[in-house]
Formats: C-alpha cells, structure tokens, sequence
C-alpha cells in the first residue's frame, strides 16, 4: 500500500515532492513555441468553411461558381463531393455518427456545409463569402424536454426504423426500488429540479490541423491540436482505409484543451480530404466564433433530484432522473459503457445506503453536446447535484450545512468504500479535508457575521462543497473508447552516458508533463530531472496511449512511467551485480545506486550502470537500458476536497462578489506541488466562470446567444477570487506512487460553492434554488420578486 | 487586390513589405515576418492573445491594420529578451508558474510591460485591472499577478532601472 511521500531526492535530482520549475517554458515566455497555426509548409493551401445561418433546414442548393472565380480559391468542396467517397458522415467517439458535410440537411447553427481551399487566409475567406448556399428552413428543436414529444419533428431520420424518435439512450445506475422505498420511508424528503447549462471550453488557442498527404510515400502527417493523437490515428485508418503505419498525427504545443481537443472536428477531415485532392499541404485554424459556435459543448444537464432523510438530518436515499441534451449527434467522449459518464459517482461523499440514477440522452438542433469543459465525465454535474440537494436538506432541516456533511460523510476507516451505485472509493479522509478549510476561512466567525449582517438586512452567504472526484479511467473491464482499452503508456530509454529519453501516451496541453513525468522518473531511478527528455504527441514514436483529458495523465500513463522505470531499476540491479560482482539478491537501492548491503562502499551509482549496459553488460544478458510498460489500472482513484466560499449580494444590482474562496483539496502523493496548486487555480477559475458568467443559450430558432467573447463571457483578472488554497495528503493505495489525479477536481468542486453560498444569503427570502450562472440579472429579479430593494 | 508598401521597425529591425490595405498587423507579424510568438485566441479584441507594442504603446495586434504601423516601430515577445539574459517579466513567468499552456503568456507579458511602464510599483487590485483585457483559460491569474509583481519588485529599485527597462522594451 502507498504511504504518504516524503521527499527523498535532493532538489538538484528533483524527484516527487519538489516544485521544479518547468522544463516547457522557456520556449513559450520568448513566444517560440510550436502552436499550430504557426506551422507554414512548402506549398500550403488554406482552407475555410462555410456555415449554416439555420439552425435546422435543407440544402436546397450549393453554387460556388462565383467563389471558384475568387483569385487564389482552389476547390471548393461540398457534401455531394464526399459523398462520393464515402466521407460525408464519420463516427464519432460515442458510437454515434456526425456529418462532415451535409447532403441535404443542416442541424444546427454554424454548422459547416462547404470548404473553400484557397492560396491564402484571406483568399479562402473571400471564397467562403462567394458560396451561395439556398436553404428551406425547417422547424427548429431546441427545448430536449419538447424534442421528447411525440409530435416532436424526428431530427435523426437516418437512424434505425424502430429509433425514429429523438431519444438516443436510456442509462441507468443503482437500485430503483431500494431508492423508491428509501424515498418512501424516508422522514423528511426534499426534491428538486436543478439546470446545468451549456457551457464551452473555450481554451485561448482554438482548434487547427494542418494535414500533409504525400502521394509519392503514400504518408499522411496530419499536425492537430489533439489531446488523444493515437485515438485521432486509429479512427483515420478505420475511416479513410489508409494504412495506419502511413498515418502519422503530430500535435505539437496545444494551447490549451479542456477536452475540446478530443473529438474529431469535421474541419480536420475536410482538411485531410483536401490536401489527398489537392496534394499538398492544407491548413485550417478555426475562428473564435467558429470555436464557440459549433465546436463541442459540455453539461446541458436537465437534472431532477430527490432525496430522503431522518429528520435529524441522517442521508437515506437518493434518486436523480436527468434529461441530457446532446445536441443532433452524440459526440460525447464517455467511455463506451457509460454514455453518461461516470453520472453515477452522485452519492458523493456520502454514506448512502439507497441510491438509483438514470439519464436519457435527446438530441436537438444544437451543436454536438456532452463533451467537456475541464471534466467530460459527467463528474461535475453529480458533484452540483448532490452538493446542491445535501445543503438545500441542511437549510430545511435547519442543521448547519458543514454538520450535515460531517454526520453523513463515508468515514476514513470504511475505506475502500463500494458505494451503491458500484464504484470503490480507493481512499479518502473527507472529515479531515473540510475540518481543514472551516479552519482556515474561520467558519464559525462568519456565521456570526453572517448573522449580524442579515439582522441589518445584508446579503452575505457562506457555501460548502465537500467533492468526491472520479479520475483515471481506467480499468480494461469497464473502460473504452470506441473499443479501445482506456490503459496509457510510458517508453524510458537510457542512454549510455546516463542521460534519459522517455516517451508518452498522454499528451499536455499546459498541465506540464514534461517536467511532472521526468520528475516521477528521477523518483524512481535517481536521475536528475535536468537529464531527463519527455516527448509526447507524435504517434510514430510515442507508445501507443488514450491520451490527456478526464484527469487521467497522472493515475494512467504516470503509473506507467513510475512501472517501466522500475523495471530499468531492476535491469540496473543485474547490471550492478555483474559490475560489483555480487549477488543481485544482496543489492540495495538508496539514492540512484546500487549498493551492496552493508558495505556502502561498493555501490554503483545508475549513470554508471547506465553506460556498462552499453559497454560491458554480462555475456547472456540483453544489452541496453530500456523499459516500456503499458499500465492497465486496477480501479480508478478518487481525489476529493472541501470548499468554502463566502459570498456578499449588492441589493441594488444583484452582483454576487466572491469575498473569499478556501479550497482544501487531496489528490494523493504530489508529484509537483507549485504545478497542482497551478491546477487547482486554473480549476477553481473554470468552476467560477459558469457559476457566475458563462452559459452558451440559444433563442427558439437556435440562434447561438453568445458566439462571441463579447456575450459568452470568460473571466477576467479583474473577477477572478485571490483563491486561497489548503492540502491534505490521502495516498491512493493502488497507484504505484500513491497520486490520485488533479487537474479537474476543482472545477468539479468549485460551482456547488459559490451557488450553495448565494442561495444560503437568500434562504431566509424562501429561495431554495437558483440554477446557475448567477448572474446579477437573476438575482436582481429574484431580490425584486421577494421585495428587496436596495 | 492593390497592395501597399510599408515599413516597419520590428524589434529594432527595419521590415518593409508590400500588404493589401485589408491585412490586419497580427498577419503581418505572423504570415509575413514569421514572427509566430504573437498569438491569436479571438476575433472581437477580447483575449489580448495579441498583445504588441506600437510605438511603445500596448496594442492589441489582432484590432489594427498592417498599413496603421506603417512607418512606426513594432515590439513583439521575440524582442524582449537581450540574446540569452530573459526580460524580468519573462523570468518572473517562469519563476512563478505564471504560465501554463503558453498560448496567452507572450500577450500577457507584452501587457503587464506595458503596465509596469505605467505604473512601476501596482498594488494586486492594480495589477488584475491593468490586465483585463488579457485573457487566461489556465492559471487562473493569480501567479499570473505573483510574476507581475516579482518583475515589478525587480524593475522597481531605481526610477533609471526602470526606464531602461522601458527602453528595452522599445528597442
């Protein structure tokens, strides 16, 4: 079982435990990093889409005679085009299938209908404004709940004869009947209907490929902003019958992902189908507007929750009922068995013994849905929903929402915990985590702020989130995408004069693998981080992997690393054995040697070993030093953390200020603490933002509402809360070095806080719930309706 | 299309090029000259991913046209450091972990120069307001703020430290 660490390297080998300063940034301070739009090759095209106005219509016609005049326009390419081919729909993760272009219907605003491909930027612009393009708008669905009725239009008449309805799935976890007796004995029950909107990632660098065919070599090169480059490869051999080993994807630096780097885009397909026409090299960078208006979306959760207790305030049951909008094609990266994602990780932190969860999937005239925004796994929207329900008992019960959560949360020594909807919880300390942050904010001094300030009619609010994450995914039993076993991968070569090559199959897009994974492997074997290479995101020489999205670098491909470095280490031990000539079995590792036990003295140190693998390796034994370990985890891990957040309502605009946050989170052994912290700030932002700022609606024609940063709005410095950040340290007992996984936890943890905090300054008004974002619009109607004024 | 000749100092270099009056200055940089560190992340003068100085003043690259810096001199991140010394900002980024994917860090650096040139000793409340108009989807801005601060406590010292700086800025 793993320990918590303590640190045993120095800093200057800079193993688990030290915040190294990381080896990526020197190229992007002096702005020489590699991001796709700055890669030019010899003869590149430009390719740009034209997009549908209409949310929902048929194509009556297509000219682009004129475009084809514009000087520079090459080809323009339609859905009439790939159809030929074969190529005007794909798959997508999900097992759905997506348009690359239409043949006859749009589906939603913005959707690409044709590809311009032209000398230059400009010119393919001025191609995409010469297309005509005739449409007959039909009527638009937007509403998932009306698109259920049975005279709603059939969105997807493609589908099966017996699935002519807009109804994708129906997914469901749990126990109902234990749930529904839980519920029916139950001495207090709440119920509740709670939205989690639309929202999209929206990373600063939007999504770009440039494909390269190579007729003569028969070689595609295709340089994307991917999070998942060997996934990207396999579905281009299935889809486009080129051999995979000629198929080479590239990723280069991302700026950014979220998981809107995961899915396949139909303007990385037109690409590649216009450089295999053309020839040559094809470039296509989306637009900002393109990124929000069409590119994948994340949440859009119509859930409705109930929730049984004692009337001392003991949990008994839960069952949660969820509407999910997936837009016109279920593009959602969730592993095959679980189109829902991982939903069912709803019980939370909490010792439930009844609970029964089920979701259904409608398609609607919008974008593909169900994608990510820093968790894609439905993780967020369990974490608000129960975090929500367990705060909205504790006011009705009139029980401080910190004491609820203590008296019902899964206790240390219940660990590993099955919860009833069948995940094991691998470990966690939750009374410890939230003790720490009541601690730190001072819990008790504010309720008695709280109260006085309400006595003089202040708005003043205090939310807790006390989050269960689900990360790692995962085990090959349960665990796929479209087939593919969810295991990651790490390659370690050493070189002869002790330096290090070591390749993986996750892919960063700023988390900092390329220090974080050198600093696992200066754990494990005593190299120093600065001799240490990490390559990523080229799939003709990095091991084959899932890739970087769900949280799941570290759990997966890090146990990997930690894995293929034990085994150079066990290598080095019959390699020091020759070179000391000794018993391998009277060797000991301490501090990147080989030493023979009780004799310090007669040691080899791994730089030496690593160069008599090349120069004097015993006769019979393989020579070199190379390890490569495909990791197939065992369970996944379970980081979890408290929250706290303070918040002040002004009556007379309704602005919610976030006064103060404390987020105490655990996600195990820490590999890097100065890079989690930085997770966990960027976290917490992209919690804040769709509590407060962010949500992407649509008006009744499914007119995109917010397809600009002008009206979907990111945080800026100026809102964003100084984050106040806490650890504790619970080692997951099944990962080789005891991490968990970090980089969504917070925003995962963060809404439920500020939103159980603007509704418990409202509570005593008789507000139960407010849907988030919270913005100053709805609270200022809501101030008004319960006749607040300033 | 009619194109037009221009001249640009950029990074103490003298550029010319012949344009079309359309060409917005961050293709310039970026297509034309191969300056690739300027960055963009929208298209409605939002993200500040473009962030440059013009004449010594911050603007954003993305929201004027090549023709504009015609006979005007251009800094971009390529010219903040002196060969290997790094600029304070760009030293303070790292130091700090101000950056994470990279994409918004030459803007934001460009930005928080422009600041520090402004107003050499910013409180925080300062700091987060002077770079508003640059957007990071990572960090969460606040070791974003530490690096501004760490540069700023560097730059600080002497009022000449801090016009050379300034100056560097501009040459």
């Amino acid at each position: 079982m793993a320990t918590e660490m303590q640190r045993q390297t120095t800093p200057e080998v800079g193993g688990m435990g030290h915040s190294v300063k990381r080896k990526e940034d020197p190229r992007f301070i002096r702005g020489a990093g590699q991001f796709i739009d700055d890669l030019v090759l010899p003869g590149m095209l430009w390719l740009d889409i034209v997009r549908s106005p209409y949310a929902h219509a048929t194509i009556k016609s297509i000219d682009a005679s004129e475009a084809l005049k514009v000087p520079g326009v090459a080809a323009v390419i339609t859905g009439a085009d790939l159809e030929k081919a074969g190529l005007h729909w794909m798959p997508t993760l999900a097992g759905d299938k997506q348009m690359v272009l239409p043949t006859h219907t749009v589906m939603y605003q913005s959707q690409e209908v044709a590809a311009v491909v032209a000398t230059s930027r400009y010119a393919a612009a001025d191609g995409v404004a010469a297309v005509m393009v005739d449409y007959e708008p039909l009527e638009v669905v937007v509403d998932p709940h009306k698109a259920l009725l049975p005279d709603a239009p059939v969105l997807r008449p493609d589908r099966a004869a017996d699935k002519q309805n807009n109804h994708i799935w129906h997914w469901e976890s749990g126990d109902r009947a234990a749930a529904d007796a839980g519920l029916a004995a139950a001495e207090h029950r709440i119920s509740e209907d709670i939205y989690i909107p639309r929202i999209h990632v929206a990373s600063i660098e939007t999504c770009g490929c440039v494909a390269d065919w190579d007729a003569i070599r028969g070689q595609m090169t295709l340089h994307m902003t991917s999070q998942a480059p060997h996934v990207i490869r396999t579905v281009l051999a299935l889809v486009s019958g080129l051999p995979e080993q000629n198929i080479r994807v590239k990723t280069h630096d991302i700026g950014g992902g979220f998981g809107g780097k995961v899915p396949v885009y139909p303007g990385y397909v037109l690409a590649v189908v216009a450089s295999l026409t053309t020839g040559k090299p094809v470039k296509w960078i989306e637009d900002r507007s393109e990124n929000l208006q069409a590119d994948s979306f994340a949440r859009d959760y119509h859930i409705h929750a109930e929730m049984g207790a004692t009337n001392a305030g003991k949990i008994t049951s839960l069952k949660v009922s969820t509407i999910a909008d997936h837009g016109y094609t279920d593009a959602a990266a969730d592993p095959s068995k679980f189109p829902a994602g991982l939903f069912n990780v709803i019980t939370g932190s909490y010792d439930f013994p009844n609970a029964f969860v089920e979701v259904d999937g409608v398609y609607t005239n919008k974008p593909p849905g169900g994608v990510a925004y820093r968790c894609s796994f439905r993780v967020t929207e369990a974490v608000h929903a129960i975090e929500r329900m367990v705060d909205i008992l504790a006011h009705d019960l009139d029980i401080d929402p910190a004491k609820i959560r203590m008296d019902n949360f899964i206790q240390p020594e219940q660990m590993p915990y099955k919860t009833p909807t069948g995940w094991e919880y691998d470990s966690g300390d939750y009374p410890r985590a939230l003790k720490l942050a009541m601690d730190m904010i001072g819990y008790d001094d504010l309720r008695k702020e709280q109260a006085e300030k309400r006595a003089r009619g202040e708005l003043m609010g205090i939310g807790i989130s006390s989050f269960t994450e689900i990360v790692g995914a995962g085990p090959s039993h349960d665990f796929d995408i479209i087939g593919l076993k969810m295991f990651d991968s790490c390659e370690i070569r050493v070189h002869p004069t002790g330096k290090v090559l070591a390749r993986i199959g996750v892919q960063t897009q700023g988390q900092g693998h390329e220090t974080t994974f050198a600093q696992i492997i200066a754990e494990e074997l005593g190299f120093p981080v600065a001799d240490i290479k990490i390559e990523y995101g080229d799939t003709d020489t990095a091991p084959y992997g899932l890739g970087t999205y769900a949280s799941r670098s570290t759990p997966v491909a890090g146990a990997a690393t930690a894995m293929a470095a034990r085994k150079i280490k066990e290598k080095a031990r019959h390699l020091a054995a020759h070179l000391l000539e000794a018993n391998p079995d009277d060797l000991v590792w301490t501090n990147g040697k080989w030493s023979v036990k009780g004799s310090p003295d007669r040691s080899k140190t791994i730089q030496e070993i690593a160069f008599a693998a090349y120069t004097n390796h015993p006769q019979g034994m393989e020579p070199g030093l190379e390890a490569v370990d495909y990791y197939d985890p065992p369970n996944l891990t379970f980081p979890f953390g408290s929250y706290i957040c303070v918040v002040d309502i002004d009556k007379g605009t309704g602005q919610v200020t976030v006064r103060r946050f404390v987020a105490v989170d655990d996600c195990g052994n820490i590999i890097n603490p100065m890079i989690v912290d930085g997770q966990i700030h960027g976290g917490l932002t992209m919690g804040f933002a769709p509590s407060l700022l962010e949500s992407m609606t649509y008006d009744e024609n499914g007119n995109n509402l917010a397809g600009t940063f002008m009206d979907y709005l990111l945080p800026t410095a100026v809102e964003t809360p100084a984050w106040e950040l806490g650890k504790t340290t619970t080692p997951s007992p099944h990962h080789p070095i005891g991490a968990k996984g970090v980089g969504e936890s917070a925003t995962v943890g963060a809404p439920p806080a500020i939103a159980n905090a603007v509704v418990d300054a409202l509570w005593h008004l008789g507000v139960r719930n407010i849907d988030i974002p919270l913005t100053p619009q709805k609270i200022w109607a809501i101030l008004r309706e319960k006749g607040v004024t300033a | 299309m009619t194109t037009k000749h221009i001249s640009v100092t950029v990074n103490g270099e003298a550029r010319e090029a012949d344009v079309e009056p359309r060409l917005l200055l961050v293709h310039l940089l970026r297509d034309v000259f191969m300056l690739t560190g300027t960055h963009i992340g929208c298209d409605t003068s939002n993200c500040g991913a473009c962030t440059i100085h013009l004449d010594g003043e911050s603007a954003k690259s993305c929201t004027l046209l090549a023709v504009q810096a015609d006979g005007k001199s251009v800094t971009t991140i390529e010219g903040m450091a002196s060969g290997a010394t790094l600029h304070p900002l760009q030293q303070a980024f790292w130091d700090q972990h101000g950056l994470q994917c990279g994409f918004c860090t030459p803007g934001m650096i460009m930005q928080a120069a422009w600041l520090l040139k402004q107003n050499a000793d910013p409180t925080e409340t300062e700091i987060r307001a002077g770079i508003a108009g640059n957007l990071c989807r990572c960090t969460g801005y606040v070791n974003i703020v530490k690096s501004i601060q760490q540069a700023a406590g560097e730059l600080a010292p002497s009022e000449d430290a801090a016009t050379e700086a300034a100056a560097t800025i501009q040459a």
